[in-house]
């Protein structure tokens, strides 16, 4: 086992110059604060040695190879936007960014795929697909994301619920391996059976396993036409019983999310944004896609009639791109608006069955009782992902730390008691690494640290990440 | 108290073929919505018939698809919905349709208070509402931001002009033309939709209207000579600037001052 690590000497820092370039390699206080940490400093800060902005995979390879011979760890990082605490230097060592590796190698239609160098942000992806009439699906809502951190994180976000998560868009990776070779995970093909499924394996593993260089992901054909219906409610549990009604329906809903008034008054009074309804305290957001106004229009029809026949007061529909923006920005919106109403959150990303929604969100709301703590439940209701946002707003940082500590511990058990899991979609990093092992048991764990040892023997690359060596 | 909303269909998107030979928009074929502006005028309505009591119709004029402008208009909670709507409409530019509506307006026993979005996302003159007004002889105040007090008989708004701001107060029958964001548009309704699939939309026509004077109407009746119309070039320059916060600024700021913006 590598820990503990060797420190960067001087020797070192110039040899890393010689193999990309001086202006991309800064070292100590010339690095950007912003790089110690990811959305959520809360899940660790932690100053990197040396941070190099690569340009291609030969040089991601060289820097691998000295990395892998000096015992120095390296982190791999794309745009910074991840939830979990993940694209930090949690033991010092190497931030290698891979935003400079930012081109769209090919757009293919024959193949409906796309090519794509691991810094190309999510909207880029998203817009290069559009313009040749095609369409790729993950929308985690952060589009500034990079699109080789939502690989590496295997990014959802609402539209799982009709197109899957980002893993069920990956066709290939090409990466470099800790020890500095460059391998290719699958290729572009639809199907395989050669072989261990490692590709699936690699998405997803938080920069634990290699460092992606190039990745080609599967496209579809666009959706013509998206309605979104907002369905408000009396009380929030006739609102979530609703979800699996619609599931069982003839309908494929892309997006169904949950609202409770609680939060579009805290978004009014923080960010001025109005929600079109005031009429519910719980509200069902549903997008339906389809390739023709008629085909959507039917759909949103049948869909409506679900809603009333499960105790909905209405259904409001959205038909026009400024009556989609005026209910999504505000869904958009929602976590900023929390965190100007708080002094400070910490969430919890559990995902259930989706017949026990309502079942985990009434417990979430005892277990926000019993602590004298304020919680507040949004988020996939078409996919069971709740995201569950534990409010600061007075507490010391003492208390705030034990409460939350506890909190999490009865959410996470409440989850597997109802056969979800720890993290949906914002994954494990630093953040949640200390309630892993307990969430999937010992042996499990034992595998993790098994696959991490296989990739990594040495322990070097994202250390202290999904899993600790020690 | 009866309120009309005067409402126009506009394209929904904004690809949209003009037609070389007369400058005028093709409509036919292209997906269509409600002008977003009006949608903040009828909202504006709703609420004041919600307080004050009465009734809103909408009233537009366009070809006979507008009905589905209208319908969205009912779901919305619209009272009643009538389009003016004939060949001899057709090509109107600002006098004519403000002219034509006018005279719908009219014919329909006039209104308390008539209420006009700002301007349309396609012609985007912002003149038609007022024009309006001049037809009728109503007293109106355009680009109103904000409806400070309202009754039976009077209105207060508040309009943002570019250096002030202005609270002018009108007795009935009056006019006036909302801005965007003045109120968030209520979503259309599906119980709504249900209850209003048997009720009509009115068609009227030009044989219907008080005055038969032909001039007055359509592409006849409008002065406004379209010699050419083209999209703007699209002028796209990115900046991306490097460094920290305070650095970053201080090179914003540079540039703004290069470029004499501050």
């Amino acid at each position: 086992m590598a820990f503990p690590y060797n420190k960067l000497t001087g020797e070192d820092i110039v040899f890393l110059k010689g193999v990309t370039s001086p202006e991309r390699v800064l070292v100590g206080e010339e690095i950007q604060r912003e790089y110690y940490h990811d959305e959520m400093p809360e899940y660790g800060i932690f100053a990197p040695e040396v941070y190099i902005e690569a340009i291609s995979k030969e040089e991601i390879s060289a820097i691998m190879k000295f990395a892998y011979e000096h015992n120095i760890p390296v982190t791999a990082r794309g745009a910074g936007t991840g939830l979990a605490g993940g694209a930090t230097c949690k033991y010092g060592g190497i931030m290698l960014s891979v935003m400079r590796l930012n081109k769209i190698i090919k757009v293919d239609a024959g193949n409906l795929s796309m090519t794509a160098q691991p810094g190309v942000l999510l909207s880029e992806v998203a817009a290069a697909a559009i313009e040749k009439g095609m369409f790729y699906p993950p929308d985690p809502g952060e589009k500034t994301a990079s699109i080789g951190g939502t690989v590496m994180t295997n990014a959802g976000g609402m539209r799982a619920v009709r197109y899957g998560v980002t893993r069920d868009y990956v066709r290939s990776i090409e990466a470099v391996l800790p020890d500095g070779e460059i391998v290719t995970f699958s290729s572009n093909v639809v199907k395989n059976t050669t072989g261990y499924a490692i590709k699936d394996l690699v998405i997803g593993s938080e920069g634990t396993l290699c460092i992606a260089t190039e990745i080609t992901l599967k496209l579809i054909s666009i959706p013509k036409c998206s309605y979104s219906l907002v369905v408000p409610y009396n009380d929030l549990e006739k609102c979530i019983d609703t979800v699996p009604k619609l599931l069982n329906s003839t309908l494929t809903p892309t997006a169904i999310e949950f609202i409770e008034a609680e939060l579009l008054d805290i978004v009014e009074r923080q960010l001025g944004k109005v929600f079109p309804d005031k009429s519910g305290s719980a509200y069902l957001i549903v997008m339906i896609d389809g390739n023709t106004k008629q085909e959507v229009e039917r759909d949103c029809d049948i869909a409506a009639e679900i809603c009333l026949e499960a105790g909905a007061r209405d259904v409001m529909l959205c038909n026009t791109e400024e009556r989609n923006a005026s209910v999504w920005s505000i869904r958009g919106a929602v976590l900023e608006g929390m965190k100007a109403d708080t002094t400070g959150e910490e969430e919890c990303d559990v995902v259930v069955p989706r017949s026990k929604i309502a079942e985990y969100v009434k417990a979430a709301k005892e277990i926000a009782a019993k602590h004298k703590v304020r919680i507040i439940t949004v988020g996939h209701a078409g996919d069971g992902n709740i995201h569950t946002e534990i409010l600061r707003d007075d507490l010391t940082e003492e208390e705030w730390k034990v409460t939350t500590d506890l909190v999490l511990k009865e959410l996470y058990a409440k989850s597997k008691e109802l056969g979800g899991q720890l993290s949906g979609e914002h994954g494990i990093g630093n953040g949640r690494l200390k309630y892993l092992e307990d969430f999937v048991g010992s042996r499990m764990s034992q595998l993790y640290k098994s696959i991490k040892l296989a990739f990594d023997e040495k322990n070097i690359l994202n250390p202290g990440k999904m899993i600790e060596i020690m | 108290m009866r309120i009309i909303v005067c409402m126009k269909q506009v394209p929904a998107t904004m690809e949209v073929e003009v037609d070389p030979q007369n400058g005028i928009l093709k409509r036919m074929g292209s997906e269509t919505k409600t002008n977003p502006y009006d949608l903040f005028s009828l909202e504006t309505a709703l609420r004041i018939r919600d307080k004050v009591g009465g009734t809103v119709t909408v009233l537009t004029m366009g070809p006979a698809q507008a009905e589905d402008m209208m319908r969205d208009a009912y779901s919305m909670g619209a009272d009643d919905a009538v389009i003016l709507s004939d060949k001899k409409f057709a090509g109107a530019d600002v006098l004519a349709t403000s002219y034509t509506l006018a005279q719908g307006i009219r014919l329909l026993g006039g209104a308390d208070l008539v209420i006009c979005g700002k301007q349309t996302t396609d012609g985007d003159t912002a003149q038609v509402g007022p024009a309006i007004a001049e037809h009728l002889g109503l007293p109106h105040t355009a680009w109103v931001k904000e409806v400070c007090y309202v009754d039976s008989g009077k209105v207060q708004v508040r309009q943002d002009l570019v250096s002030v701001s202005q609270v002018s107060e009108m007795q009935y029958p009056c006019l006036i033309t909302v801005d965007k964001d003045i109120h968030v548009p209520r979503l259309p309704s599906y119980r709504l939709k249900k209850l209003s699939e048997g009720r009509k939309v009115r068609i009227i026509t030009y044989k219907d209207l008080p005055d038969q004077d032909l001039s007055r109407y359509g592409l006849v009746g409008s002065p406004t000579q379209v010699e050419r119309i083209f999209p703007p070039e699209a002028a796209q320059e990115r900046v991306q600037l490097e460094g920290d916060s305070e650095q970053k600024t201080e090179q914003l700021f540079g540039l703004l001052v290069a470029k004499k913006l501050v």
